[in-house]
């Protein structure tokens, strides 16, 4: 790729890590009333899944953020392929096979610019945004309760 | 990318009744079972290879592919998600044409189970150049026909039996139809009546 020539959105590789990762995020009841305003998504068959399993989220502690395990998540994953031979993918956070499958499929649509016109518009803005406020509140909520450490941090670079 | 067809239908039923044909194929060797019917897996891969793939190899075992078997990688590393490894070191090799038996892991007398399986498509069970099979699951020597093997695997065969219990298993596919050739058996060659 050039780096001169501006990315169509509908091939990039960061927007479409940008619209599976709001896919992964949503609730599958979300998704479906935000596609009432679009057309039937093209027909699809299943390459793989949808499949349940755990994967280990991994955080940063200490000073030095090492690495550690901060516990499991069930995840669930799906292949589609629709009837325009684009291959979507999916792993969306819980046990929801439904969800699953419809962001697999989403993100064959989205591949092709006709679709991702509409379905940018009418599903994964909405999305991002309900989203963008949900973290937003939680965040708010985390910082009324911050404790600064100045006394410790001062100890670590003084040493 | 040529992932763009899909896998068993339904993952665990068809993998357990697979590894179950696997299995009654290494207990009566040359004994044909069908495996994979209904998979449509791509060029060059058969159904009953493809189901034993799906089976058998996974993220803990590592796999290796002859040349002939490139087009299929893709479809093999997503549905399979083997780590790929050179032929002497791999524990399943696919393979469209006999590999060289001697240059496979054969596991140790410690760890007879890590000898490699190879995977072998051949054109026909049913036809070809005939084999009497005898040992551990034959009561009574067994033939077998077989079109695709090299003209001398007899003696390929010999050394590969004479290292029990090292040694290598075959697993030979042809269409949705596949048998097995366990180490532990004994394989000469028959007079083909005419």
């Amino acid at each position: 790729m050039q780096p001169e020539t501006i990315p169509d959105p509908a091939s990039s590789h960061t927007a479409r890590q940008r619209w599976m990762a709001v896919l992964a995020r949503a609730g599958r009841a979300d998704i479906i009333s935000l596609l009432e305003h679009v057309p039937p998504l093209p027909n699809h068959i299943v390459l793989r899944g949808p499949e349940s399993g755990l994967v280990m989220v991994r955080g940063r502690a200490g000073g030095a953020g090492a690495a550690f395990n901060m516990g499991e998540m069930s995840v669930t994953r799906c292949t589609v392929r629709d009837a325009d031979g684009r291959v979507g993918h999916a792993y969306v956070a819980g046990r929801d096979r439904a969800q699953a499958e419809l962001a697999a499929r989403l993100d064959a649509a989205l591949q092709d610019a006709g679709w991702h016109r509409r379905i940018e518009a009418s599903v994964i803005a909405p999305l991002a945004l309900a989203q963008a406020e949900q973290r937003a509140t939680t965040a708010r909520k985390a910082a009324a309760t911050r404790v600064q450490f100045f006394t410790l941090a001062t100890m670590r670079s003084g040493s | 990318m040529s992932i763009d067809l899909p896998g068993f239908a339904d993952p665990v039923l068809s993998a357990q009744s697979t590894f179950r044909a696997i299995l009654d194929a290494m207990s009566r060797p040359g004994t044909i079972f069908l495996a994979g019917q209904g998979l449509s897996p791509p060029a060059p891969l058969m159904p009953a290879s493809a189901a034993c793939l799906l089976t058998l190899v996974d993220a803990e075992t590592t796999l290796s592919l002859d040349a002939g078997c490139a087009a299929a990688r893709d479809w093999i590393a997503f549905h399979c998600g083997a780590p790929a490894a050179p032929v002497e070191a791999a524990d399943f090799v696919l393979a469209l044409a006999l590999p060289d038996l001697t240059a496979l892991g054969a596991g140790s007398d410690d760890g007879p189970q890590d000898g490699a399986t190879v995977i072998l498509q051949v054109a026909s069970l049913r036809s070809g150049q005939r084999l009497t099979l005898s040992g551990p699951g034959l009561r009574a020597p067994a033939t077998l026909d077989v079109l695709g093997l090299p003209d001398d695997f007899v003696s390929v065969w010999a050394i590969n039996h004479a290292r029990f219990p090292r040694g290598i298993d075959l697993i030979l596919c042809a269409g949705d139809e596949l048998l097995a050739l366990p180490r532990s058996l004994r394989i000469t060659r028959a007079i083909k009546e005419a």
